[in-house]
């Protein structure tokens, strides 16, 4: 039980300072929206692919998946599987893979969401 | 004599007011999206853990399904309009996870759908994403052909 509490405080932690860190950087600097997330992303490629961010994942759960930085580690570690498997081709193959349910959720979703919802709906 | 000590004091104030609201603003909007980021993570956990146990799905499928159930509801909520309450609020608290992710999306298509199914919808769902995934992506391949030929 004290392990489980633990564990949901450094997801929380974690989390939430990922966050807090792109709102320093919207506050600060000139990134928008769009390029917090094309930074976060991109970044998150490079961490994992460099190693330093599954330990991250590791001590921390949903806390480092969730934000936008573990969509990039998973990519990153879905090409480095697929290399490793299949040599070049993994290099083409490998992102998309460990992350088809997230893309493909967002393209479907997203589109039914904008279609079935009119903007007037905003409670 | 007292109307100009007044004056500087005020513009004394003035200055101090200058030098203190944007840190007071800046502390505010981090501690919002410290908190809120936090939460949604939170969240995350929940359903992945749910996940794993009810389900009996391994940690790499348990990933999966978060990923598409938190896509679901940040989708769902940017469409009943809830979710630009909570990035009113929120800030980078709501557009750093992938539920903000989702909200780009649906975000984007709804704004544009008078141009259309296709041109206006079935686009703009890509307007950020797009380029979060042309990013995203395109270094992934970069990282997979270094490793293969650096050899990791």
């Amino acid at each position: 039980m004290l392990e489980t509490i633990w564990m949901y405080l450094k997801v929380f932690v974690v989390g939430g300072i990922l966050c807090m860190i792109g709102q320093f950087l919207m506050l600060k600097t000139k990134m928008n929206a769009a390029r917090i997330l094309v930074g976060y992303v991109t970044l998150g490629v490079i961490l994992g692919a460099v190693g330093l961010y599954p330990p991250l994942v590791t001590f921390a759960g949903a806390g480092a998946t969730i934000p936008l930085l573990g969509f990039g580690n998973s990519l990153a570690k879905g090409v480095l599987e697929a290399v490793a498997e299949k040599g070049l081709l993994g290099a083409f193959t490998g992102g998309l893979t460990a992350t088809a349910a997230g893309v493909a959720a967002a393209v479907f979703f997203g589109y039914l969401f904008a279609i079935v919802c009119t903007p007037k709906m905003k409670v | 004599m007292r109307g100009s000590q007044n004056k500087q004091k005020d513009e004394r104030y003035l200055k101090l007011v200058d030098k203190l609201t944007p840190n007071s603003d800046l502390a505010k909007g981090l501690i919002r999206a410290f908190w809120v980021g936090g939460v949604i993570c939170v969240i995350g956990q929940l359903v992945n853990d749910a996940a794993k146990v009810w389900l009996a799905l391994s940690k790499d499928d348990a990933g999966m399904v978060t990923a598409v159930v938190m896509v679901f509801f940040g989708s769902l909520l940017t469409g009943i309009g809830v979710y630009d309450r909570i990035g009113k609020y929120a800030g980078a608290g709501s557009i750093v996870p992938i539920t903000g992710f989702a909200n780009s999306i649906v975000a984007s298509a709804m704004e544009f759908r008078r141009e259309g199914l296709v041109l206006g919808v079935g686009a703009k769902l890509f307007l950020i994403a797009g380029p979060v995934l042309v990013y995203g992506i395109g270094t992934s391949i970069l990282v997979g052909i270094i490793a293969f030929f650096v050899g990791v």
